[in-house]
């Protein structure tokens, strides 16, 4: 039951070979054994998974359901979810419980799908090997001495051990792809604005975007038509015509033949992507899954991305320039972590928010403090975003060429827990291919495709153009139907 | 750009984040490495490029001036680290 597909799970609750509340247990028990191991999860909560479960049931019973009608999801942390704890992987949230849900919880509950749990992150989204969560690292499930990635690690772990039918998380600059990729699972950023930003707790806004982990491409389409939605609540949610993301999975290309099914799709390779700094394990899979998608029937041509090393400098300073003043919020007035000891006001922000965050938040802060200071706006935060229309400009004349792009998700596997914590710099690298599609606001995804060294997962990651992600997910389902890497689970689980 | 002791404190300060000389010190050579990946950016012509926020062409939605939010405060306050009679407590800042 733990490796049956959304679609598969859908059947057997219609079909009442399962009940809601049995598949909740599943994988509630999977859980329990797991989380020793790999520190997934952040709060788990029985009785309300469960009580949600049954609520499930009725509706199944009484013939009121839709696809993720009684499937558990579980949640990164980031979400707010009514009743729920919601830490945001810190010390500052440690207490905080949420009275509110996040437009995208709203959904998935109105749904009816029970929270199964919240997963564990990197401490306000802030990391990429999930090693700065208050709550202590997660663990590759695929090799336990290595990180998952991050932020989403939490998710990203749960669903490759499959502790989860599916997960929710966030992608500022790649942290639901990257995880994705060194877990061996599926997750999907869409563009920014199809997932409302309400209840998700803000990291950078002008980058921020919710999105699915899952088993596979089509998983990612279900879970996409469950979160996606506007919302007025958040002044950046596009209002459009609800789409349905599973449309393209059989046919991406209308007029292709058969056993062709890709004929006419146009791949571009960024030569940014595939020169020094690529590891030669992830190079040699990643091609080999570019070979597989022109067998489909699809045509590479190499493209240029000119401006694409200036995207980290560029990120590195808009994302803590906004984290610096969305932070600002935690205080130890209205809610989180108030210091026990303190003089005067100002004494008690400053020994609330010392203590409340951890060390990578507080250097984000500190730079996004500086590089808004006073005299440096116009030399940081605006030369920064000037690169970002530099960015998107690449991108766009990329798009009147190709239909999709295609290229390694993350430089290299995943790494060993501690090899990167004292050196923020290469930390920040990590995300050399998956921040571009955030400045630019695109969809990106990853999906397995294949193995590196130590036998740890690489990730494909497929770059599309706005609101192109029914057709992106049709590539990538043709891929997962051609190969297995995406069935592949972890020894242990 | 190298920044010295003294202007991470300064910094800190004004991001309300309290830092002994120990932790000051620490932070400062990693900001500066991360200030030299940064500066980067600073060589690159960007004249005439308009600066970027959204990947669409939004505009600030307006809508009719009125409640829609119901007293909820009683739920939001039972979060807060101290409050009493429907006020947040924070250290006396009028004498």
């Amino acid at each position: 039951m733990h490796n049956a597909s959304l679609r598969e799970l859908a059947a057997a609750l219609a079909a009442k070979r399962i009940s809601a509340v049995e598949l909740a247990r599943v994988f509630l028990d999977r859980i329990a054994s797991a989380q020793p191991d790999l520190n997934a999860f952040v709060t788990l909560d029985e009785e309300r998974t469960l009580g949600a479960a049954r609520e499930a049931d009725a509706r199944i019973a009484r013939g009121d359901h839709g696809s993720l009608t009684g499937i558990p999801i579980a949640h990164k942390d980031i979400w707010c979810a009514s009743g729920w704890r919601t830490t945001c992987g810190s010390r500052m949230l440690a207490n905080f419980t949420s009275p509110y849900d996040a437009h995208m919880i709203e959904r998935l509950r109105d749904a009816g799908a029970p929270i199964l749990g919240k997963c564990n992150m990197d401490e306000f989204a802030m990391g990429s090997s999930n090693e700065t969560s208050f709550f202590g690292p997660v663990r590759n499930p695929w090799n336990r001495a290595f990180v998952p990635g991050g932020s989403s690690g939490g998710s990203a772990a749960a669903v490759a051990a499959r502790l989860a039918p599916a997960a929710t998380g966030t992608d500022t600059g790649g942290s639901i792809r990257q995880p994705a990729a060194l877990c061996g699972v599926s997750g999907l950023k869409p563009t920014y604005g199809v997932v409302s930003r309400y209840g998700m707790v803000a990291f950078a806004s002008s980058l921020d975007q919710g999105g699915p982990f899952g088993k596979s491409a089509e998983d990612l389409a279900l879970l996409l038509n469950g979160m996606a939605g506007f919302d007025a609540r958040d002044s950046t949610s596009l209002e459009r015509v609800p789409e349905d993301y599973t449309r393209l999975l059989d046919r991406p290309i209308p007029d292709a033949p058969a056993g062709k099914p890709l004929a006419g799709l146009r791949i571009g390779l960024p030569k940014q992507y595939f020169g020094a700094g690529l590891g030669a394990d992830v190079g040699e899979a990643v091609e080999a899954a570019i070979e597989e998608l022109r067998k489909l029937g699809a045509t590479t041509r190499e493209i240029d991305l000119p401006s694409s090393d200036l995207a980290v400098p560029a990120y590195y300073v808009i994302a803590p320039a906004e984290a610096s003043s969305n932070l600002s919020r935690f205080d130890g007035v209205r809610y989180g972590h108030r210091a026990e000891q303190y003089g005067d006001l100002i004494d008690m922000y400053c020994r609330s928010r010392a203590e409340g965050f951890g060390a990578e938040v507080k250097r984000r802060i500190l730079i996004g403090t500086y590089v808004l200071s006073h005299g440096y706006y116009d030399a940081y935060y605006v030369q920064a975003q000037k690169i970002r229309g530099l960015i998107a400009g690449d991108f766009a004349r990329a798009f009147r060429d190709v239909d999709v792009i295609a290229g390694p998700t993350s430089p290299s596997v995943a790494f060993p827990l501690g090899a990167k914590t004292s050196d923020p710099v290469q930390m920040y690298l990590n995300d050399i291919y998956t921040i571009p599609a955030n400045l630019a606001g695109l969809p990106g995804l990853s999906i397995p495709s294949g193995f590196g060294e130590r036998g740890l997962p690489v990730g494909l990651q497929l770059v599309g153009d706005y609101f192109s992600e029914a057709k992106m997910l049709g590539v990538a389902h043709q891929y997962q139907r051609a190969t297995d890497w995406h069935r592949r689970v972890p020894p242990r689980y | 750009m190298s920044l010295q002791l003294d202007e991470v404190k300064r910094i800190a300060m004004l991001a309300r984040i309290a830092v002994s000389d120990a932790e000051a010190a620490a932070v400062r050579d990693q900001l500066n490495d991360i200030f030299a990946m940064i500066e980067n950016m600073q060589a690159v012509d960007t004249t005439g490029v308009e600066p970027m926020a959204h990947g669409q062409p939004v505009i600030l939605r307006l809508r009719e001036d009125e409640v829609t939010e119901s007293d909820r405060h009683s739920g939001f306050q039972a979060i807060a680290p101290q409050t009493e009679a429907g006020l947040y407590l924070v250290p006396r800042v009028i004498e």
